[in-house]
């Protein structure tokens, strides 16, 4: 049993991390709000009062919030498409003997540890550029037009890079989820002559519920806020403004910091609205 | 019989994942090879292989030309600087949490986690604007500062989870031999932890070192880390692709080898314990 003095150490002990963590969250956060009730323009006549929900208003009717919205949600459902179709059959796959499975297993792994602006700046300049490209050489030699990725597709060249950058976390995640199925089960299934599609159905895919969904809440929170990857490609043109990058147009490059902070209380509240999900799966897993 | 037939099954299984596998793994190969290639070489049509005069002269030209190793030392003492100290400070945090917890633990725990949660776009400019005021924008004491705080939540969960492994029963044991609280956790506990420390710190270092919002934002030519000097490479101007390969090369090295130490703790660090 914890003693009086422990329990009292154990509370001094958690306190920096608490303090820290709290102060990072309030701070800021509630500057944000302030500053979203405010006509505030640094470059532009400073902080003009209290505006009301005036930014708030603004923010969603101004011509650039839909689409944003829309790129948004089209990256992060792709991208998610993508990472679990792909992610639970390079699982599948894995899992199966083979030799070397070491390292085809790093092989798969190694584009998550590839730092975002330099798979953005790889991807764009050598594959989808349209002269010199990898794609373009390969186009061309099946006597096809290249395409122009970056301003012809934007949207699902973002995609493409994105879930090439989060296919291995999926894929090590559905990895750890099927090596704990028991084995026992498919093998009768299988001896009652249950066909491979079957198995995969009724068996596979049910145990893996939980764990796809995790990759989705995970990601979800991950993909909403992608700056770098638009930040280096097309920085924003061509229809890939994303509701973050919209946000930090607003707040960094045009400085209406009021018209940002509104932007980004929607943000935040978009996130949170995931994260109450994810929580509670952790949540009950704690209790376990 | 029944050998042969698993041996056919095991051959065609190792024929495909390698060929997924090196298919996953090309962008990254690629780009090694092209930075050492000539700037010709890297744009032939059709490109070359492996069959190329190999040449080492990007790199002394990307080194020379925007410092490199100006970046690199930044990126170093930003992810080390920063996952250093948030281990410091989880550490009591974490232990506390793993052997004397309390009804409120689960509770601190998932509101650190929450904490995580908040998208960075949305306080962007106070963050901005406290940089400015407190002199911290372009320093490295101020990334230092912010990344420790971004991955603090990690670092505390990591940590946790490790340290709940520890049998609580060796913890009485000492106690009742009369450790007092320094030596329980100086002599009994630490030895214990150090391989969950370990891996917790590799993989926010990771993090960390790979982090591209605030270091973009917050940062101009003092200390730029690695993520940074890349983002500068985004000029659309020709003949670059192998020096831009080189410069790609040099910022993910470091990183892939120790991202393949610590791919088993990618799982239980970003997902919280809740796969296992």
């Amino acid at each position: 049993m914890a003693t009086q003095s422990s329990r009292s150490a154990a509370r001094l002990m958690m306190a920096p991390a608490v303090i820290l963590l709290l102060g990072w969250m309030l701070v800021p956060l509630l500057m944000t709000l302030w500053f979203s009730f405010r006509a505030y323009l640094p470059l532009r006549g400073g902080d003009q009062g209290f505006v009301g929900f005036d930014n708030y208003v603004r923010f969603v009717t101004s011509s650039a919030f839909w689409p944003s919205i829309v790129t948004t949600l089209a990256i992060v459902v792709g991208a998610l498409a993508i990472c679990i179709i792909f992610g639970v059959l390079l699982a599948i796959l894995l899992d199966q003997q083979m030799w070397g499975q070491g390292v085809v297993r790093i092989l798969i792994i190694a584009p998550f540890f590839v730092m975002p602006t330099v798979s953005a700046l790889v991807w764009k300049n050598i594959f989808m550029d349209p002269v010199n490209g990898l794609f373009a050489h390969l186009w061309r030699f099946f006597g096809a037009d290249p395409i122009i990725w970056l301003s012809d597709i934007p949207v699902a060249s973002i995609i493409l890079i994105v879930s090439w950058q989060w296919l291995p976390f999926a894929t090590l995640i559905l990895l750890t989820a099927i090596q704990s199925l028991d084995t026992e089960q498919l093998e009768a299934a299988e001896m009652d002559g249950a066909p491979v599609l079957k198995r995969f159905w009724f068996i596979v895919l049910p145990h893996l519920g939980r764990a796809i969904t995790i990759v989705i809440l995970i990601q979800t929170i991950f993909l909403l806020s992608i700056f770098a990857e638009i930040f280096v490609t097309t920085g924003g043109a061509f229809g890939t403004r994303t509701l973050t990058y919209l946000i930090f147009q607003r707040v960094l490059e045009s400085q209406n910091v009021g018209l940002g902070s509104a932007g980004g209380v929607y943000a935040i509240i978009l996130a949170n609205i995931v994260a109450i999900f994810l929580m509670r799966i952790v949540g009950k897993n704690l209790d376990a | 019989m029944a050998c042969a037939v698993t041996n056919q099954r095991k051959a065609v299984n190792t024929l495909i994942a390698w060929a997924v596998g090196l298919l996953i793994f090309f962008p990254i190969l690629w780009t090694i090879l092209t930075s050492f290639k000539t700037e010709a070489q890297a744009i032939s049509d059709p490109p070359v292989f492996l069959f190329f005069d190999w040449t080492l002269e990007n790199y002394a030209v990307v080194q020379e030309r925007s410092d490199y190793l100006r970046y690199l030392i930044n990126s170093v003492i930003i992810a080390g600087g920063s996952t250093i100290l948030g281990t410091l400070i989880a550490i009591p945090a974490a232990w506390s949490m793993a052997f004397v917890p309390s009804k409120r633990t689960k509770d601190i725990l998932l509101w650190m986690l929450s904490t995580k949660m908040l998208p960075a776009v949305g306080v962007l400019y106070p963050i901005y604007l406290l940089f400015i005021q407190l002199g911290l924008l372009d320093s490295r004491f101020g990334m230092v500062i912010v990344l420790m705080l971004i991955n603090l939540p990690i670092i505390v969960w990591m940590l946790y989870t490790y340290f709940r492994e520890i049998p609580g029963e060796i913890l009485e044991a000492a106690r009742m031999d009369g450790a007092n609280l320094r030596n329980e956790i100086l002599y009994v506990l630490t030895p214990m932890a150090v391989p969950g420390i370990a891996s917790t710190i590799l993989l926010n270092f990771i993090l960390a070192w790979n982090e591209a919002f605030w270091t973009l934002n917050l940062t101009a030519a003092q200390a730029a880390p690695l993520t940074a000097f890349i983002a500068s490479y985004s000029s659309p101007e020709g003949l670059f692709y192998a020096k831009l390969s080189a410069a790609s090369t040099m910022a993910i090295a470091p990183i892939l080898i120790l991202g393949w130490f610590s791919q088993k703790q990618l799982v239980r660090g970003l997902t919280f314990g809740a796969v296992k």
